[in-house]
């Protein structure tokens, strides 16, 4: 069954090449618009040998990191606090909701007037778009904690503590796992945002780099890189997932 | 009277409980009194709504009382005790944790080293009944076999009384005759008080020493009873007269 599926995948990656080759044959494009995919191929091994697409995907995967973490951190701790307290949920969460309606690429400008076109303002824009999808699915999972198994801690005295360790994260992780899925991708999203507005450094300043020099080849690099990085993320957040939600799915039939 | 009130485990003196909420207050239990004596097996017996689960949450302190005092051993009541423990209905298992894991989570919760653990787990779990199955979770668990782990649970930090709320009511009917027999044969094993809350009428004569019938909403005391068939009792002791006779009576009280 492995075996099949990755022949599938190689067999429809392979009718994407040739497609995008036979355009390349059909119609008689300059390489500034539609590059071969030869070409992007070549232009690949040309930043990888010197050294720069390894540069610029540090930075970039860098801030994904930093942001991720940040966005994290801070949307857990509040998610929880939200979660337990009803007067800091009424309190803060017109603020929450009304900032969902403020678009982040406009935003973006702002921070790196504030804060500078160094990693900062990358780090920050990309922790912002990760916020709030991970801080709604924590209070979704808090409340999705059964009454039942809140009454069994209480009634086997279970500390504070105990209760968050042993009962509330188990419990809320699955529906954890949804938002952090999501945040992980939009991470790359925000990073590469930043980086469009001002940097000189990160793949989203190398497609501003290709377009200004009419280097389309390099934009398409650019591009599949950053395809790769988020489908990365987003795999890795899927194995950890299966690891540890590991009691709620049945093993295959 | 006074010198059975001194000697009780648990005793309820002129309880009542009322919960007010958007529709107004409602009243689900009025002027409960009765008292436990050590190792007394007690049903309380009620239609649903009758209060019968309230009764029993706030005799594990999980919920307290509007007016009236409960007291565990003279000391009042007002928060769960290790002495007490607690079986839910629909065994109330922590789904991520195996059999074993279950088992061990209130010993885990005292903080006791695992070594001691694994082996109170081990016991209890042949107790029970469960062997070989200590890696299993929840999902892959027959509803009786869930109720062992759930009762194996309770026992783990050896609490002196047990308060099962309808710990049965979701099993299938031969299911259910050989969880009972299982309950007896552990109450008669490890001496506890307990006290289960059912609305199964043979269910409450065949396993109890006392049955206390719960009136429909407000839930007040409308007969307290003793049942003084012969121990130990078979399945049999159904099909005599007696016990029909008894539950007769039962059956007439709930109205």
């Amino acid at each position: 069954m492995r075996t099949r599926r990755t022949w599938l995948l190689l067999i429809s990656l392979a009718t994407l090449l040739l497609g995008w080759q036979t355009v390349i044959w059909l119609v008689d494009l300059p390489s500034f618009i539609l590059p071969a995919p030869i070409s992007v191929a070549r232009r690949f091994w040309l930043i990888v040998q010197d050294g720069s697409l390894a540069r610029h995907l540090g930075t970039t995967v860098t801030e994904v990191l930093l942001g991720l973490a940040l966005g994290l951190f801070s949307a857990t701790l509040l998610g929880y606090l939200l979660a337990k307290s009803p007067t800091v949920e009424r309190l803060l969460s017109p603020y929450i909701v009304a900032s969902q309606a403020v678009p982040m690429v406009a935003v973006a400008p702002l921070l790196v007037i504030w804060l500078g076109p160094g990693m900062l303002s990358k780090v920050l824009i990309a922790a912002l778009i990760v916020f709030f999808p991970v801080l709604v699915n924590t209070v979704v999972g808090m409340r999705a904690v059964p009454e039942e198994l809140r009454a069994l801690m209480r009634s086997l005295q279970a500390t504070r503590w105990q209760t968050l360790r042993l009962l509330e994260i188990p419990a809320a992780l699955p529906v954890f796992f949804g938002g952090l899925r999501v945040g992980a991708t939009l991470a790359v999203i925000g990073a590469v945002v930043g980086e469009f507005v001002g940097a000189d450094r990160g793949l989203g300043f190398l497609i501003n780099l290709g377009r200004g020099l009419y280097d389309t080849a390099l934009v398409f690099v650019s591009v599949f890189v950053l395809i790769g990085l988020a489908l990365a993320l987003y795999g890795i957040v899927v194995a950890l997932e299966a690891r540890l939600l590991a009691w709620q799915q049945r093993p295959d039939p | 009277m006074s010198s059975l009130a001194n000697s009780a485990v648990l005793s309820v003196d002129r309880l009542s409980v009322s919960f007010t909420d958007a529709n107004g207050v409602l009243h689900a239990l009025e002027d409960v009194s009765f008292a436990v004596q050590p190792r007394q097996f007690v049903s309380v017996l009620g239609p649903s709504g009758c209060g019968k689960s309230t009764l029993l949450r706030i005799l594990g302190g999980l919920l307290s009382p509007t007016k009236g005092a409960v007291t565990f051993r003279g000391q009042p009541l007002i928060r769960p005790r290790r002495e007490i423990g607690f079986v839910f209905q629909n065994a109330n298992l922590m789904p991520w944790r195996s059999v074993f894991a279950n088992i061990a989570l209130p010993l885990e919760l005292q903080g006791l080293p695992a070594e001691e653990i694994a082996a109170r787990v081990d016991e209890l779990i042949d107790l029970v009944g469960l062997h070989g199955f200590e890696d299993w979770l929840p999902r892959d668990l027959s509803g009786g076999m869930a109720q062992r782990v759930a009762i194996a649970r309770a026992l783990a930090h050896d609490p002196e009384v047990l308060l099962l709320d309808e710990p049965f009511g979701a099993l299938d009917a031969l299911t259910r005759e050989q969880m009972e027999a299982e309950l007896l044969r552990i109450w008669r094993l490890r001496r506890k008080t307990v006290i289960m809350v059912t609305h199964a009428i043979p269910e409450a004569v065949y396993l109890s020493d006392r049955v206390i019938v719960l009136s429909p909403r407000p839930g007040r005391i409308c007969l307290d009873t003793p049942i003084s068939l012969p121990r130990p009792r078979q399945q049999a002791l159904q099909y005599t007269p007696e016990f029909g006779e008894l539950a007769l009576r039962l059956r007439a009280a709930i109205g």
